[in-house]
């Protein structure tokens, strides 16, 4: 405040304060209602809710632990954490070992930047329920483009939506398709690290491979942090997928009009998002899928309480310097 | 889409590293296996789209076979998708929620975004810190409470329970825009107000044209993001068929026809074209968008 009015004149010095903060409220107010109306009054709701039965037709009915205690015999829960779990850790560290790799191949290039960076980039903009419906067809086991490929080399194509043990993996090809923002944010970290530092390695005698795990790597490590928070966000999230997944690979005649394709094959992509919203919206079970939302509140709120401090730390660093 | 990937590249980026080193045999053996592995990562990524793109062409017939090359090639198979489903009725649909969602976004995003990245008031940084925490939040989270709100108001089966949040507050417009901000020196903002602009007229006179290229970005990113939604629509209009958007009739139309890999892959197709289009239109806002997503707070 002192810094941007220090120029004003006295005299006008408490009539320009009230304008500012009035200005400040002026600029702020939707943001401020939007907040409370959609993530304040929502997740003390949710909480409040979480304790209740409720089925959307008959009020709230105030039923204790019940919903909490319930999640500990649910053996459908546990198969939707063990999923979400299962992506936390796969999904995470191949997206971000992914991203890097394709990355650092990109940054080594000297002809043809634009254009490759352009195709990996292109299909992270692809809506996931079509970029699903991309592999579901590419990865068909009966005559796809992948089934032929793999056909040559005489291996027969895994059933990939059909089969409990190859949908996940399925699931994460496809993520890794779509993982092209990333591979981006990466690449713009590689090309920022300053010449002189790959010029000294060079002076010591340190080979590309050597100056790429002693130079590249330390210095984007931030960024890559970014990526395995960003990619642990996603997993959490993951539903789109999941679903579009489960109705193609059961063939469900109606992808919203029934239950069964949820979690298909087997309960195999029946994610954590998915099952809460199985419980709330398909069988109106809101207080058990309250229930589940606050525990997916606690686990992404630690998750970006990491994020935000690496940011502090990040700002605190390079405080000053330009935004790239 | 062949033809718009080569484009030239527009963006800082696109001039890498560049040692004057290596221009030996060994140099010359690099430079062919790296630019080879970069052309195979850049077909890996681009055959599925052609093979889509194959299959949709191919006769009802030949869809069915483990053919990759269209024997015929039947390009009215694009148009024929419009009389199997009300596509156009669901094109509506989607543009309505996008292009509102947008047009809100834009309204109340950047004075929040200019109050955030150039206005100094106490509880700023608290402020800022709820919007990433609301930026990071999963949607389901909040799902339950905001179905039985509108569910109270009779809204849903409609796009307003999507649209409307728009204009209040995006989380990831506000955070994206004030990131852009941050980058417009203070001296302008000074001179405005040495000048007897006041914090409005600084926003709409200095700030908002210099920060064109974000707003720019930060528009096709919402743009996009609401185009892609999935689950908003499929909470609020799943079970109101001439509601849903694209995305969600895209679910719904392989399992329709689950024999016609043909229209189905024809759908799909068409419904990623806005996508490139934009991207070929405003490669460079994209490219910086998606960077300055990343960077430091």
């Amino acid at each position: 405040m002192t810094a941007t009015l220090g120029a004003r004149p006295a005299p006008g010095r408490g009539r320009a304060r009230a304008r500012h903060r009035l200005a400040v409220l002026g600029f702020m107010a939707p943001a401020l209602i939007g907040f409370v109306l959609f993530f304040g009054y929502p997740l003390v709701a949710t909480v409040v809710f979480s304790f209740t039965k409720y089925d959307l037709i008959n009020a709230p009915e105030f039923n204790g632990l019940d919903n909490y205690a319930f999640m500990l015999k649910d053996p459908l829960l546990t198969k939707a954490i063990t999923n979400t779990l299962w992506f936390v850790v796969v999904l995470t560290i191949a997206r971000t070992v992914f991203a890097l790799g394709v990355a650092s191949v990109i940054a080594r290039l000297r002809s043809g930047v634009g254009l490759i960076r352009t195709l990996c980039y292109l299909p992270s903009l692809a809506p996931p329920v079509a970029a699903t419906l991309v592999f579901f067809m590419v990865l068909r086991p009966n005559g796809g483009p992948v089934d032929s490929l793999l056909g040559v080399f005489g291996i027969d194509s895994p059933l990939w939506f059909s089969d409990p043990a190859w949908a996940k993996p399925g699931i994460t090809a496809i993520m890794l398709w779509i993982s092209g923002d990333l591979m981006i944010i990466i690449l713009a970290a590689i090309l920022d690290v300053p010449q002189e530092q790959y010029e000294a390695a060079e002076l010591d005698g340190a080979g590309p491979i050597r100056r790429w795990w002693h130079v590249t790597l330390p210095t984007i490590s931030p960024v890559l942090l970014f990526g395995v928070v960003n990619s642990v966000i996603l997993a959490l999230q993951l539903f789109t997928q999941a679903v579009v997944a489960g109705s193609a690979g059961s063939g469900a005649a109606d992808a919203t009009g029934s239950t069964k394709y949820l979690g298909f094959p087997d309960n195999s992509t029946l994610t954590f998002p998915v099952y809460l919203y199985t419980q709330g919206f398909r069988y109106f079970d809101m207080g058990y899928a309250a229930a589940m939302a606050t525990v997916l509140f606690v686990i992404s709120f630690a998750v970006t309480i990491v994020l935000v401090q690496r940011m502090r730390k990040n700002s605190t660093a390079e405080e000053g310097g330009p935004g790239a | 889409m062949t033809a718009t990937l080569t484009k030239p590249p527009v963006d800082a980026p696109a001039d890498p590293v560049r040692p004057r080193r290596e221009r030996n045999a060994g140099g010359l053996l690099h430079w062919v296996a790296t630019h080879a592995i970069g052309l195979a990562l850049g077909l890996m990524f681009a055959t599925p789209v052609v093979f889509v793109f194959l299959t949709a062409v191919m006769s009802d017939d030949q869809a069915f076979t483990a053919d990759l090359w269209p024997r015929e090639w039947h390009w009215e198979n694009f148009v024929e998708v419009f009389d199997k489903a009300p596509l156009l009725r669901y094109l509506v649909n989607s543009l309505t929620y996008s292009l509102l969602a947008t047009l809100g976004m834009l309204i109340s995003s950047i004075p929040a975004a200019y109050a955030l990245a150039k206005l100094r008031w106490r509880g700023r940084n608290v402020a800022f810190l709820l919007v990433i925490g609301a930026m990071m939040l999963p949607p389901q989270v909040v799902a339950v409470p905001l179905y039985d709100t509108w569910s109270s108001l009779g809204l849903t089966g409609t796009l307003w329970p999507l649209i409307v949040p728009y204009f209040l507050f995006d989380a990831f417009s506000i955070f994206l825009l004030r990131q852009f901000m941050l980058t417009i020196p203070q001296s302008y903002v000074d001179a405005a107000r040495v000048d007897g602009c006041s914090e409005f007229q600084t926003l709409v006179r200095i700030i908002v044209p210099m920060a064109k290229p974000g707003i720019a970005a930060t528009a096709l990113f919402c743009f996009l993001f609401t185009w892609n939604d999935y689950f908003g629509p499929l909470l609020y209009t799943g079970e109101v068929k001439d509601q849903w958007t694209l995305s969600l009739a895209l679910a719904t139309f392989k399992g329709m026809h689950i024999v016609q890999w043909n229209s189905s892959m024809a759908v799909t197709f068409l419904t990623m074209i806005p996508a490139v289009v934009l991207f070929v239109f405003a490669q460079k806002s994209f490219v910086k968008g998606i960077t300055f997503t990343g960077v430091k707070g």
